[in-house]
């Protein structure tokens, strides 16, 4: 089954749809949760919680945007999901296993399913581009062959076909740190998709980012979502972009959710509880 | 006040070890009749010069080839940023060992412990190597970008690929840097440890000191001088080709 789906991702459309059958006749329930959260709290301080009994389950393929104040837990929530946050407790069901429970090297297994994309891009600055989306493989290929370069033909050719999607056709061999931000954050989503994700996190992908390139990546992000059907789960605070690129809307404020709707339910009354006051919104 | 004590004791102290005007005047006397015996330079003993050279040099060559080999896995274990510390703190404490006494002394420890020879040499110059790389690589490390290196954790990538992708790349050059650097110190080195009597050119040089073969005295200074400028054209070619940039490195 694992082998189907990681040939489903050249093809995504032709094959999707026969990775849906297999999985249904597998799990009884045609269209498992890819991901739920239950009780979720996290306190790096003792007795101060960031995160306050978060229950979430994700399962649509479009996109989910978590919005919020600053300070309020987004970023946590985000990365609890892939324990580069430990959980205080909790737990985090994803592909019929509970994250928080899982050993190191079960961890790195599941990690392996779970993209990400950093603000920052988090791009290895000395690599070429083409390393950089390589790394997304890190997991799949063993450490002496990853050290000799020496990744299997159809990840290569992954590779190529990801650059293109993002748009960097014939960027392979510069290295990262020559990119531009919009261009590193390309990179950024293109190495996620490498892994071949069943969940894409994405950690305020646009906050360093123009309002021009900003829209661009959440279009990219919407639409290699769309494109290889991957959940996709985005950290933002800038509200107008949410309510264009996502479907879902998780409003958080002070650690807890306050709002779990679509746009169209993000009156200002609902804003304000999300952001409190509302002199920003003049 | 402080200032006019400083003076005082270096007053004291200059006066306490002789170290006068006279005692100079009458020191370079001595000097200009020691210079004039080494000129002109004469090759006493070719044979005797010729082998140490050699050896010093692969003293050089194998201390350099085992230090820098054993400092990667060193300072990745002393990097308290990568390692917890019960792993870190063991690595530290050998890396500050290794760091505390000077190399004479380590050789004569090695002679003591494993008998005269070039053995002694290149076990010396291997605990320099792994003192100096094996810190100053730690601290390289201890300031990377953990963003790049959490990027790669979370592709789910096992550790020993988190560190060639994530850790080396930014390392790298430093690295290259400490051990061209490194190389030159062993080569310099190399040509002492012999006076001790762990091998290399500087037994040679010791014993014509002590034979008051001055000339001859002077023909080993002259080779090794040449050998440590071919060192260092060497080293600069080393990082030429393997595209560090000399300016930039830190040594």
């Amino acid at each position: 089954m694992r082998q189907r789906h990681e040939n489903a991702l050249l093809k995504p459309r032709e094959n999707s749809s026969g990775l849906q059958a297999v999985r249904g006749h597998d799990l009884v329930d045609a269209r498992s949760v890819t991901l739920s959260i239950r009780g979720l709290s996290k306190e790096y301080v003792p007795g101060k919680p960031v995160l306050q009994s978060i229950d979430l389950d994700i399962d649509s393929d479009g996109i989910t945007a978590i919005i919020g104040p600053s300070g309020t837990g987004k970023s946590t929530l985000i990365r609890c999901i892939n324990r580069l946050v430990e959980p205080t407790v909790g737990s985090i069901h994803f592909n019929d296993q509970d994250i928080v429970g899982l050993s190191r090297s079960a961890l790195r297994l599941a990690r392996r399913r779970i993209g990400m994309v950093f603000q920052e891009y988090n791009l290895v600055e000395r690599l070429t581009v083409m390393e950089n989306l390589l790394t997304g493989r890190l997991g799949f290929v063993s450490a002496w062959r990853a050290w000799r370069r020496d990744y299997p033909r159809e990840d290569i050719s992954q590779a190529f076909a990801l650059l293109d999607i993002v748009g960097l056709r014939g960027f392979e061999n510069q290295r990262a740190d020559s990119l531009s931000g919009g261009q590193r954050q390309r990179v950024g989503i293109a190495r996620a998709v490498m892994q071949k994700p069943r969940l894409l996190l994405a950690d305020e992908p646009t906050s360093s980012l123009d309002p021009k390139t900003s829209v661009e990546i959440m279009q990219l992000l919407v639409s290699i979502g769309e494109k290889f059907q991957i959940p996709v789960v985005v950290n933002m605070h800038d509200v107008g972009l949410a309510k264009r690129f996502a479907s879902r809307i998780i409003g958080m404020s002070t650690g807890r959710i306050v709002y779990d709707g679509d746009a169209l339910g993000l009156s200002e009354q609902v804003l304000q509880t999300i952001y409190g006051g509302e002199d920003w919104m003049q | 006040m402080a200032w006019g004590l400083l003076v005082l004791y270096v007053v004291w102290a200059a006066a306490r070890l002789d170290f006068t005007w006279s005692r100079f005047v009458v020191g370079l006397d001595n000097a200009e009749k020691f210079i004039g015996r080494m000129f002109p330079p004469e090759i006493l003993q070719p044979d005797s010069m010729l082998n140490g050279l050699v050896e010093s040099l692969e003293i050089a060559i194998l201390a350099s080839f085992l230090g820098i080999l054993l400092s990667l896995p060193l300072g990745v274990f002393a990097a308290r940023n990568l390692m917890p510390a019960w792993v870190s703190w063991p690595a530290r404490s050998l890396i500050a060992l290794c760091r505390s006494f000077h190399p004479v002394i380590v050789a004569i420890l090695f002679v003591k412990a494993v008998g005269f020879g070039a053995l002694a040499g290149i076990l010396t110059l291997t605990v320099a190597s792994l003192g100096f790389i094996g810190k100053l690589f730690a601290e390289a490390i201890e300031e990377i970008s953990l963003k790049q290196v959490e990027a790669v954790r979370a592709t789910g990538s096992p550790f020993i690929s988190v560190l060639t992708y994530g850790v080396f790349p930014q390392v790298f050059s430093r690295f290259i840097g400490f051990s061209t650097y490194q190389i030159d110190s062993n080569l310099r080195n190399s040509t002492m440890v012999g006076i001790v009597g762990a091998g290399g050119i500087g037994s040679t040089l010791f014993a014509a000191f002590q034979r008051f073969d001055y000339n001859f005295v002077c023909a080993i200074l002259i080779a090794i001088i040449c050998m440590i400028m071919m060192g260092e054209t060497l080293a600069r070619a080393v990082r030429r080709l393997l595209g560090v940039d000399v300016q930039k490195s830190d040594v």
